[in-house]
């Protein structure tokens, strides 16, 4: 299927980006979160240096909590692009026992996603990494720039960011600091699945519909993915079919009830959605602006 | 200005509906309050693009941090930061996207405080349109004006007047058409090619989405489908083609690609193309593409290409068809929008990036400032954050460039400050300078080396840069005594001396001090052309000044020598009684005292005159010579 216009013009720049990023930084790394924006974003990687292999490895932040299915996708996609992974986790907070069951949402992520990213960060001594953020997600999202400058210490100062003119990124960094970017800053979600669609390009099994066993908790249905899911007493494993709009953490992300098991049927689904996409995503609640505080503390 | 308001049944007969229209980049501007995230936010709401579970956190922090009461306020909706919900302001540009079954949209929602112009500019340099929002109660501001005039400075062509809180001016049709008189005037002088004016309330959302009941005076579309069918086609396609080489892809010794975006035009393999800067001719053999090569390609792909013949192409190169070239000089007038809170300095080595490259450049002269209130234009010697100024600029190698009207990649560019490596100012190009073009540098016989074998010496400059008391002058001179004995051929520059003659004209302001080390920097490297060694002894405090030197004279030729003395060893021996009389008051911008002095992160040599004797590092520096084999060749 011939891309539409629109898409077009959003994988070029796309690829532009990417290019831009490879021929400006001494260490770039791709961190690869295995959704579906990961997904489009290492295609697109795969498109913009072809022949040669991306001139980067990937990075996956394990917190140790991620559904089985994206971690055994994961292994497969990295094996299919014959592309150097690397996994890493925050050993320190496995050892003290940090679990999104055990903690507060904000201090697991603080510890097992924003401190184990900055860990690989710094001992990659990567100075640049993509990531598959997008401006329509969040509010503060939508005025982060597409080359995001990063203090020595990872954090991210809105206030201070640098202006961004036309395709022109100011690519400079002082000693330690590094650069966050976004090559898919313009794409919305529909944007996402419609070049997913009309690539044909891979994604984890779990996007699409089926039986799976569930707890309704908080208001939403929280996947068992596997034996540490503590129950309590009231709750009962039950099968539904249901399906995710997003991927992270299987006890920190909820499912929807859906009869979509094809592609065209997410597609068709998502035009009707009445919440967003990031409703699923547990952490975010905390408070309004909790998304931006993460963020300057160095939080994708 | 050349079509100023295009009637709007013509606009919509040439609308089609039936095929989708492009993605079109929509930039909202105009003055604080006038109502732009408003805007914005009931866009988006009437579309119905606001999910579920925005809407409820809407609705919560309306009541926190709104100021409608227990209205729905949509404002928060972009002004997303902590610090703009708190201040109830929008200090940074946001991006919306959203779709209608016509179209695509890319929103950039402007700030409107002054103090954030250079985030307006940001937004508009991505734009294809422009709505320009106006209070009705308040008629055109003088930031309107500032919006339209970057706006059109940043080539966008095609603007949406819309006069906003028409309630508030219970539909007043005169009212209306007194703004959209007062702007007609406002836009004469500026490059608009389309202007719709549209009365709106976008807190009630009359004439936003649907036509308003409330005034069935307005005879034309809503604003939502007037932007579904504007036509801001450019001539992308047709346009000359320019190929900014990105990313040179040498995957192996036999494949060899140039990746880029194809800023305008567009190419097919067997196309011969020219590579600007050095006039090589080669043919497009393949574009290369991961579903399998294409045979033609246009603006904006992505593309890789590959050549017949074995050219050398890199980064920053500008490939193009050899019937419709760009320029190629190293001087060029350009507007500059200065974003910088550290002023510009005229002679100052800024980095620019311009088409992928970077590379050292100045600022010659600033022909005049630009008032964005007025449109008048006076003399400057400087420019501050937000102000506008048309100026010379020279760039330390000849680049490839197009003027910005005619092409909006190829014609832009940024300087970079190359400490704080904060993006400086925005160049908008307007035209080679003739004399970049015209004179070529005269080929003289008798060549550099010559005149340096002849001295049985490697010609230097040996740059003595410290503070006001550490003893540059002193050691300097010493050098210099044990370089003749030792029959080499010197000439000493010494800061006090210069100003008393070449220099006289100058003071000690921060521009001034610039242009006292470009002056000596050209002297030094006439002096080093003449085959000498040549020694400098400057306080020259600003490490961008030192580093115009170096790439002036040449990375080979530049020995920097720090003087390093603590403040107080300096201001104690005070030998010309200067730092007394700074300290009282009497002498102003002294380094040291109230003026900064960045030492040197890379100098050649360090030597600390406190703690050994002038005599011993003038010994030390014979010696770094001799070891470098610069003396007796």
């Amino acid at each position: 299927m011939p891309l539409t216009p629109h898409l077009r013009r959003l994988e070029a720049e796309a690829v532009f980006i990417l290019r831009e990023a490879v021929a400006e930084f001494r260490r770039p790394v791709m961190l690869y979160s295995i959704g579906k924006d990961s997904s489009v974003m290492l295609h697109l990687a795969l498109k913009a240096f072809y022949p040669a292999k991306p001139p980067f490895p990937l990075l996956h932040v394990d917190t140790t909590w991620k559904f089985r299915e994206m971690i055994a996708f994961r292994d497969q996609t990295a094996a299919r692009v014959e592309m150097e992974l690397i996994v890493h986790t925050n050993e320190d907070g496995r050892k003290r026992g940090v679990s999104p069951f055990t903690c507060s949402s904000s201090a697991y992520t603080q510890a097992m996603k924003t401190e184990a990213l900055r860990q690989a960060l710094n001992e990659g001594g990567f100075d640049a990494a993509f990531g598959g953020a997008r401006r329509d997600e969040e509010k503060s999202r939508a005025k982060e720039r597409i080359f995001s400058h990063r203090t020595a210490s990872h954090g991210w100062d809105p206030k201070t960011q640098r202006p961004e003119l036309w395709r022109i990124f100011n690519t400079r960094l002082g000693a330690g600091e590094t650069m966050r970017i976004f090559p898919l800053s313009n794409w919305t979600e529909t944007d996402v699945w419609d070049y997913i669609a009309a690539e044909n390009i891979p994604v984890v099994p779990l996007y699409l519909a089926k039986e799976r066993p569930v707890v309704r908790r908080n208001g939403a249905y929280i996947m068992v993915d596997d034996e540490r899911f503590p129950l309590a007493p009231d709750e009962v494993v039950e099968s539904r079919r249901v399906r995710f709009r997003t991927l992270g953490c299987y006890p920190l992300t909820g499912a929807i009830e859906s009869e979509a098991d094809t592609l065209e049927a997410i597609i068709a689904e998502m035009r009707q959605a009445s919440t967003s996409e990031r409703q699923g995503r547990l952490i975010d609640f905390d408070e309004s602006a909790s998304m931006e505080r993460k963020k300057r503390e160095g939080y994708f | 200005m050349t079509a100023p308001f295009i009637a709007d049944a013509e606009t919509l007969a040439k609308a089609q509906p039936s095929r989708p229209r492009p993605t079109l980049r929509v930039l909202t501007c105009g003055s604080v309050d006038d109502g732009k995230s408003t805007l914005v936010g009931r866009l988006l709401y009437e579309r119905q693009l606001i999910f579920d579970d925005q809407l409820a956190a809407l609705r919560s922090d309306s009541l926190r941090h709104g100021t409608l009461g227990e209205e729905i306020d949509f404002a928060l909706l972009v002004d997303g930061l902590e610090a703009e919900r708190e201040q109830g302001i929008t200090i940074d540009v946001a991006y919306r996207y959203f779709s209608t079954p016509a179209r695509s949209f890319i929103l950039a929602d402007a700030p409107g405080h002054e103090q954030y112009t250079r985030n307006m500019a940001t937004g508009a340099s991505n734009a294809e349109l422009a709505i320009l929002l106006v209070d009705a109660r308040k008629g055109l501001l003088t930031q309107t004006r500032r919006h339209a005039t970057i706006a059109s400075l940043l080539g966008v062509r095609h603007i949406v007047l819309a006069v906003n809180k028409m309630d508030l001016v219970d539909y007043d049709e005169a009212v209306f058409e007194r703004i959209v008189g007062e702007f007609e005037s406002v836009a004469a002088s500026l490059a608009f090619r389309s202007v719709e004016a549209i009365p709106i309330s976008a807190r009630d959302g009359d004439n936003v989405v649907a036509d308003s009941a409330n005034m069935p005076w307005r005879d034309g579309p809503s604003l939502l489908t007037y932007l579904e069918n504007a036509d801001v086609e450019t001539d992308g396609g047709d346009a000359p083609l320019r190929l900014p080489v990105q990313w040179v892809n040498r995957r192996s010794d036999a494949f060899r690609g140039f990746a880029g975006a194809i800023a305008s035009g567009r190419l097919q393999v067997g196309d011969e193309i020219v590579a600007a800067a050095s006039g090589r001719k080669t043919t497009i053999a393949r574009i290369v593409a991961m579903g399998g090569d294409l045979f033609s390609a246009a603006a904006p792909d992505s593309v890789m290409v590959t050549f017949a013949d074995e050219i050398d192409a890199s980064r920053g190169d500008v490939l193009c068809h050899p019937t419709n070239r760009p320029n190629v000089a190293d001087q060029f007038a350009a507007h500059l929008i200065w974003m910088s809170d550290e002023s510009l300095l005229p002679g100052r080595s800024y980095l620019m990036k311009i088409n992928g490259r970077s590379l050292a450049a100045s600022v010659t002269d600033i022909k005049h400032k630009l008032d964005v209130d007025t449109g008048a234009k006076s003399a400057a010697k400087t420019l501050s954050l937000n102000e506008i100024g048309f100026c010379n600029v020279a760039t330390a190698a000849p680049v490839a460039f197009d003027s910005y009207d005619e092409n909006r990649t190829t014609g832009a560019f940024i300087l970079i400050d190359r400490f704080s490596n904060a993006t400086a100012a925005a160049g908008i190009i307007a035209f080679p300078l003739r004399r970049a073009t015209n004179i070529h540098l005269q080929e003289q016989s008798v060549s550099k080396a010559t005149r340096a074998r002849l001295k049985h010496q490697t010609p230097a400059v040996l740059w003595f840069t410290g503070l006001s008391g550490a003893g540059k002058s002193t050691i300097a001179n010493l050098v210099e005594s044990k370089l003749v004995e030792r029959h080499a051929h010197t000439l000493m520059l010494d800061g006090d001396n210069v100003r008393h003659g070449l220099n006289k004209d100058l003071g000690f302001t921060e521009a001034d001090r610039v242009e006292n080390i470009r002056r000596v920097g050209e002297v030094a490297k006439l002096m080093v052309d003449a085959g000498l060694i040549v020694l400098c002894a400057f306080i020259s405090p600003f490490r961008a000044e030192r580093r115009m030197v170096r790439t002036l004279v040449g990375e080979q030729e530049f020995i920097e020598i720090f003087i390093d003395a603590p403040l107080d060893v300096c201001k104690e021996r005070d030998p010309k009684g200067l730092y007394k009389r700074a300290l009282a008051g009497e002498i102003k911008n002294f380094t040291g005292v109230d003026q900064p002095y960045e030492a040197p992160e890379f100098p050649e040599l360090k030597v600390s005159s406190a703690e050994r004797s002038a005599e011993a590092i003038a010994d030390q520096i014979i010696a770094y010579l001799e070891a470098n084999g610069m003396l007796g060749v």
